[in-house]
């Protein structure tokens, strides 16, 4: 993975001394709140309901070991002993002290790691499919480009201070796995025909109070252009973008007030005007990029396939196990193994430091020292021997981190909600737990198959709920926590919608019993076992789900 | 006579700063409005006096270069901290208009963007009221390096690392 050279090493250094200085003037009252809070956002600090809550920013999910236990300490020094992994792959403190936190970012700087731009309206944190590198379907690894950008945005002097948080992501195979459709800026790496290497770009998506699927800008930008072409784009929203309404500051309101032609029209003429030599990459800077990015030294005799077969019939949980969590790798004997975070009845994405410094331990052990964040708030171990995975599992198993889930029902996307944040209308942690603790049955989970239930406690969407197969979203109703339901969203899936709403909102007390119709209704409804939640809610549309959700129960007739 | 910085030093402000209604002295150097400007050129650039103007952070560059070109100073406004526009007109009359005169920030100047100020091409930060000088100055040199170009000339630095390689 990426590892820092002096230049890096001087900026971070210097941002905790900046950062450093700022609190102090905070708190001898020389700098006011407001101001304070747009600095101190751009270091990943906010002021939460019940505490501050520091973003610490991890870049493409990419995270080593001495990174992991860095982690860990934080959670037991400045907090209450555990992490919070989010969408933005980054991680969340919730309980540090605002004196503590130049500390912790000094402690961050240590390993490499920092949390500048994890917040604020800036270029937040790059983020890429979890499986760059070692998926079989990935054209080129995504990862040197994300580092890159990384770099090119990190305290930029003109887009510093946006309309509105700016989201970049990047995707290099069929499969957008990095859901780059909803971001601000969305970088499909791609051939052409003459077997080029460059870029679609999309601009302009983005989920909140109005989710919106990005918009292609740009067909095939060649390879070295992308610097000059995101600069363009993040001109044209620094210019244009709104500034007098909060909720309508997103670029994805420029291209929709604008239109996509005209958007697209004042995009290429700013880049056709951007003639800086010193933006554009050469081949030589990418393939440098590249070799922090090479290839582990895989093993020849990863492979155990009579092994790998004799655990599965020997011990039904680990078989669980090894058919959910496991994701093909490109090189033969090796799996890239997903740990989830999603246990039965616990808070999704949570972490605690002894499971921190145990995956540090894991990851050292199976696979050459590093992990990843997913998307979907679960780690991943991307290189790992197949003659290793028994031991693995047994180890992860004890530390809580082999639930056998991935993807499926129980696997929910949920924002921290109204526990934590002072945005949200909802909770979200107790709908997740309520709808885990009705389909904990593996068979049942099993039968229903591939389902991706997202939750977000308010219109903000940090639970992604307009991209979920099926999306909650909470809602406050004169005091009451409520919920509308939407079907047939995706992102990272095979092809990117918004869900549809079901009808009017449910009530707290209703809504697993409402996911639990829903799931019965695809069930009767699939064409065969093989039809997918998606497939068949294309195939049957709103109608039989809406009538399901909404009828009365049995009981609620009795009692009228 | 109030102080700003100027060319990375702290400095008496040698400009007076006009409302569009104030009467026009006969000698000095004054900044007024691009309206102003634009509506009473022939005796602002007749008599003695040196002209800077200011535009609005809604201005497009690509407009109101032609009138601006020959002027002295060109003032630029943060209306408010928090609103970035004007980071995007200075980098753009530096980079690809190439003025070459004072380029100023005003209104709510804090020391707090004053580094990437300077990046986008400001030499001239008339502070808001309540700001230290001294920390001001400082500010303009809190962080030692930087990633990528902007108006000041540095190399960016996957073009430094293609030396080192």
């Amino acid at each position: 993975m990426y590892r820092y050279d002096e230049i890096d090493q001087a900026l971070v250094n210097d941002r905790v001394a900046q950062f450093r200085d700022q609190t102090r003037r905070f708190l001898d009252g020389s700098l006011s709140e407001d101001e304070f809070r747009g600095l101190r956002l751009r270091n990943g600090f906010y002021i939460q309901r019940f505490g501050p809550m520091l973003r610490v920013s991890i870049p493409y999910g990419m995270l080593n070991a001495p990174q992991l236990r860095m982690l860990a300490h934080i959670a037991r020094k400045y907090d209450k002993g555990y992490g919070h992994f989010t969408t933005r792959t980054n991680i969340q403190y919730n309980w540090p002290k605002l004196e503590q936190v130049p500390d912790i970012l000094a402690d961050l700087a240590t390993v490499q790691m920092h949390a500048i731009q994890t917040s604020g309206n800036c270029i937040r944190n790059v983020t890429t499919d979890a499986l760059a590198g070692v998926a079989r379907d990935e054209i080129v690894d995504p990862r040197p480009y994300c580092e890159l950008t990384r770099q090119w945005a990190s305290f930029h002097p003109e887009f510093n201070w946006l309309p509105r948080k700016f989201k970049i992501a990047f995707s290099a195979s069929a499969q957008d796995r990095a859901a780059t459709v909803v971001h601000d800026i969305g970088v499909h790496i791609r051939r052409n025909a003459d077997g080029e290497l460059g870029y679609t770009i999309y601009a302009g998506g983005g989920l909140g109070r109005m989710p919106i699927l990005a918009t292609k800008v740009r067909d095939f930008l060649p390879e070295g252009e992308l610097l000059p072409y995101c600069e363009a784009i993040l001109r044209v929203y620094n210019r244009l973008g709104r500034r007098d309404n909060i909720h309508r500051a997103r670029i994805k309101i420029v291209v929709k007030e604008h239109g996509a032609d005209k958007f697209r029209q004042l995009v290429e003429e700013e880049y056709a005007r951007i003639d800086d030599p010193a933006l554009r990459l050469t081949a030589e800077d990418i393939e440098r990029m590249r070799a922090h990015f090479t290839a582990p030294a895989y093993a020849a005799d990863a492979a155990a396939p009579a092994s790998f077969a004799q655990w599965r019939s020997t011990s039904s949980r680990f078989a669980a196990w090894a058919r959910r969590n496991l994701k093909a790798h490109r090189v033969p004997g090796y799996h890239a193994v997903m740990v989830s975070l999603k246990p039965i009845g616990g808070v999704t994405g949570d972490c605690s430091h002894v499971q921190l410094d145990a995956l540090a331990e894991l990851a050292e052990r199976y696979s050459f020292g590093e992990i990843r964040v997913t998307y979907d708030q679960n780690l991943l171990l991307a290189d790992v021997r197949e003659r290793d995975l028994y031991a693995l599992w047994q180890q992860l198993d004890a530390q809580g981190l082999a639930t056998p889930n991935i993807g499926l029902i129980t696997d929910i996307i949920a924002c921290p909600g109204l526990d934590f944040c002072s945005l949200a209308n909802a909770g979200s942690i107790g709908v997740s737990q309520d709808i885990q603790q009705r389909f904990e049955d593996l068979d049942y989970q099993y039968d229903v198959g591939e389902l991706r239930i997202k939750i977000s406690g308010c219109m903000n969407g940090c639970g992604h709920h307009s991209v979920g197969h099926i999306g909650i979203l909470g809602v406050d109703k004169h005091g009451e926590e409520w919920y509308q339901v939407t079907l047939g969203g995706g992102a990272g899936d095979d092809v990117a919608a918004l869900g549809e709403r079901t009808g009017p909102a449910i009530a707290r007390a209703d809504i697993a019993e409402a996911v639990e119709r829903i799931v019965q209704v695809y069930l009767e409804q699939r064409g065969s076992e093989d039809e997918t939640f998606l497939e068949t809610f294309r195939r049957v549309g709103m109608a039989p789900f809406k009538a399901r959700i909404y009828a009365e129960s049995a009981a609620e007739r009795e009692a009228a | 006579m109030s102080r700003i910085i100027r060319n990375r030093a702290i400095a008496a402000d040698d400009y007076t700063t006009l409302a569009d209604d104030a009467p026009l002295p006969a000698m000095g150097q004054v900044i007024v409005s691009l309206q102003r400007w634009r509506a009473e050129r022939g005796a602002l650039a007749g008599g003695g006096l040196r002209v800077g103007v200011r535009l609005a952070n809604t201005d497009d560059i690509a407009l109101v270069w032609a009138d601006v070109r020959e002027r002295p100073l060109i003032a630029l406004e943060w209306p408010k901290f928090a609103d970035g526009r004007a980071f995007t007109q200075a980098r753009l009359l530096r980079t690809r208009y190439g003025f070459a005169g004072e380029l100023r920030a005003v209104g709510d100047v804090a020391r707090d963007q004053m580094f990437y100020m300077r990046r986008c091409g400001i030499d001239s930060f008339a502070p808001r009221a309540d700001q230290d000088l001294d920390g001001c100055l400082a500010a303009l040199t809190e962080l030692s390096d930087a990633y990528q170009p902007a108006a000041d000339g540095v190399v960016p630095v996957w073009q430094r690392r293609r030396r080192h390689a």
